[in-house]
């Protein structure tokens, strides 16, 4: 589905990515962990369009998306969850999750999208007036999914969904990026709490200042001596 | 004051406060999205009253007509300033954009005094504002009902797009985090594009009722409102709406009522705006309604 060949990208002289290729099947969870820096945010900002100065091609469905703007990427059926969460805290929970659904039209569509979201995250519809900040850090997590979720995608960006949550919160969020990929999304997901994102992915690349330097099944990559040394603490 | 004279007063106070909170907007909605004081908003109402001028005169057309189609017109041509003049420079250091700005702003001005020239011209007022009301003791112009009036249609206007609109709900995620924004598939340039188009329409509409007040033209005859409307977003808290609309109200009242009192003060009405405004920034500098920016990194 998703097809990434020989990417680089730059950030004001910085060499951030130093040429990686990765496959995303369909349907699949593929991941990509690495420590800070290894440029793990940085291909996922590439494949969004987010960042302009990049190299090589990132295939979509057939199609070359490399240098593509954000909106069009989106619409391509491409959503982001961002590092940090990143929601509208000024914003209720509702807007939060319609500006998720922003590139679409089909008002009845977005509309069932909401009730299926609001099943799968019971809390967000109990808080949909409120504002996206007064939501707990969990909360705030989860309404990045569901705003994801509101695009339509079919290949969804997870970056460090786990990111400052409590070790049962973190366990929730990957069950839910489990559901989310049985329903039939196709996920890529960045992670630096590696032991998690390799118990649920299919695939798993490594990810080292800027090349990747493994690959493998979820469970190759766990059993690997060098990974256990270097992200999972022995 | 007897209250007939207090209630002129207050009519009429309210009446130039509709029109700073206009153009006040304007400044403030950019402000918001791009982080950009849009030096050339106070040619933009000058233009508007401008094309009024020309639509009545070159092509004859009714008053209400002319108006609806040069705040229109202007609306596209504040569209066309930000496609031209800003959005070249996005990625720009904000600088860069300040600077451009002010040049839009010398070279709108010196363009209008060229195709315009600088001689000031007689602006025709339609005969249902000239005719007083007369209430009792209260004489009222039609103008002071009719400029809040429309001045209040115009911001409910505002006020549903900005909150039940999509492109609203764009402005509203773009002024806080534009990457996201984009990184959600929001069309970024295009609903700054909406933006810039409803500000200049307002500060059109701004402009033309502006020369029903003080009939007449002149092509720096933006200067003195912009100024007191960016002082007046910047009381209310530049960034947001309703600080715009109340800075805006709340100097025009503040202009007409402290005149009413002290006659002898007319000479500093121009004055008192920039005292009102160093006088909140020393308490409140971040304005009325103003949320404390944090730097973007």
């Amino acid at each position: 589905m998703l097809s990434v060949r020989d990417l680089h990208v730059y950030y004001d002289g910085i060499h951030a990515l130093k040429g990686i290729s990765l496959e995303v099947p369909k349907g699949k969870i593929v991941t990509l962990i690495g420590a800070n820096g290894a440029g793990k945010s940085s291909t996922l900002r590439a494949i969004s369009g987010l960042v302009k100065n990049i190299k090589g091609s990132i295939v979509y469905d057939g199609r070359d998306i490399a240098g593509q703007t954000p909106v069009d990427i989106v619409r391509g059926g491409i959503m982001m969850s961002p590092e940090g969460r990143k929601i509208f805290p000024h914003l209720s929970v509702l807007d939060n999750l319609m500006l998720g659904a922003y590139s679409r039209n089909n008002k009845a569509e977005i509309q069932k999208d909401l009730e299926w979201v609001y099943e799968v995250f019971p809390r967000l519809k109990e808080r949909s007036g409120q504002k996206g900040g007064t939501l707990s850090g969990g909360e705030q997590q989860m309404l990045a999914l569901a705003r994801a979720l509101m695009g339509a995608p079919n290949l969804i960006l997870l970056d460090e969904p786990s990111l400052g949550l409590a070790p049962l919160l973190v366990k929730n969020v990957f069950d839910i990026i489990q559901n989310i990929n049985e329903v039939g999304k196709t996920v890529l997901l960045v992670e630096q709490n590696a032991f998690a994102a390799l118990k649920i992915a299919h695939y798993a690349y490594v990810l080292e200042t800027g090349s990747i330097v493994l690959e493998g099944t979820g469970k190759d990559i766990m059993q690997n001596a060098k990974v256990c040394e270097a992200y999972l603490g022995g | 004051m007897s209250l007939a004279m207090f209630v002129q007063h207050l009519l009429n106070g309210v009446t130039l406060g509709s029109l700073y909170a206009l153009i006040a907007i304007g400044y403030t909605m950019v402000y918001g999205i791009l982080r950009l004081i849009n030096f050339a908003h106070s040619e933009i109402f000058m233009l508007g009253a401008y094309f009024v001028f020309w639509g009545i005169v070159l092509l004859h057309l009714p008053w209400a007509v002319a108006m609806v189609v040069a705040v229109i017109v202007v609306g596209a041509l504040g569209v066309l300033v930000d496609r031209i003049a800003y959005r070249p420079l996005r990625d720009a250091p904000r600088i860069s954009a300040l600077i451009s700005a002010i040049g839009v702003s010398f070279f709108l001005q010196n363009l209008a005094i060229v195709v315009f020239s600088a001689i000031p011209r007689e602006v025709y007022r339609p005969d249902w504002l000239e005719n007083a009301i007369v209430v009792g003791d209260i004489r009222v112009l039609p103008l002071t009902l009719f400029v809040p009036v429309l001045s209040f249609l115009l911001m409910m206007g505002l006020v549903f797009i900005v909150y039940k609109t999509k492109p609203g709900l764009g402005m509203r995620a773009i002024s806080k985090d534009i990457e996201t924004s984009y990184a959600m598939g929001v069309p970024v340039n295009r609903v700054i594009a909406i933006t810039f188009g409803i500000g200049s329409a307002l500060a059109a509409a701004s402009g033309i009722m502006w020369t029903l007040r003080y009939p007449q033209l002149q092509p720096v005859m933006g200067m003195i409102p912009g100024f007191k409307a960016f002082i007046a977003a910047v009381v209310g808290g530049i960034g947001s709406i309703q600080g715009a609309v109340i800075g805006g109200i709340g100097l025009g009242l503040i202009e007409i009522m402290a005149v009413a009192v002290f006659p002898d003060l007319a000479g500093y009405r121009d004055a008192l705006a920039f005292i009102l405004l160093i006088g909140i920034l020393l308490v409140k500098p971040t304005g009325l309604l103003g949320e404390k920016l944090e730097d973007k990194v």
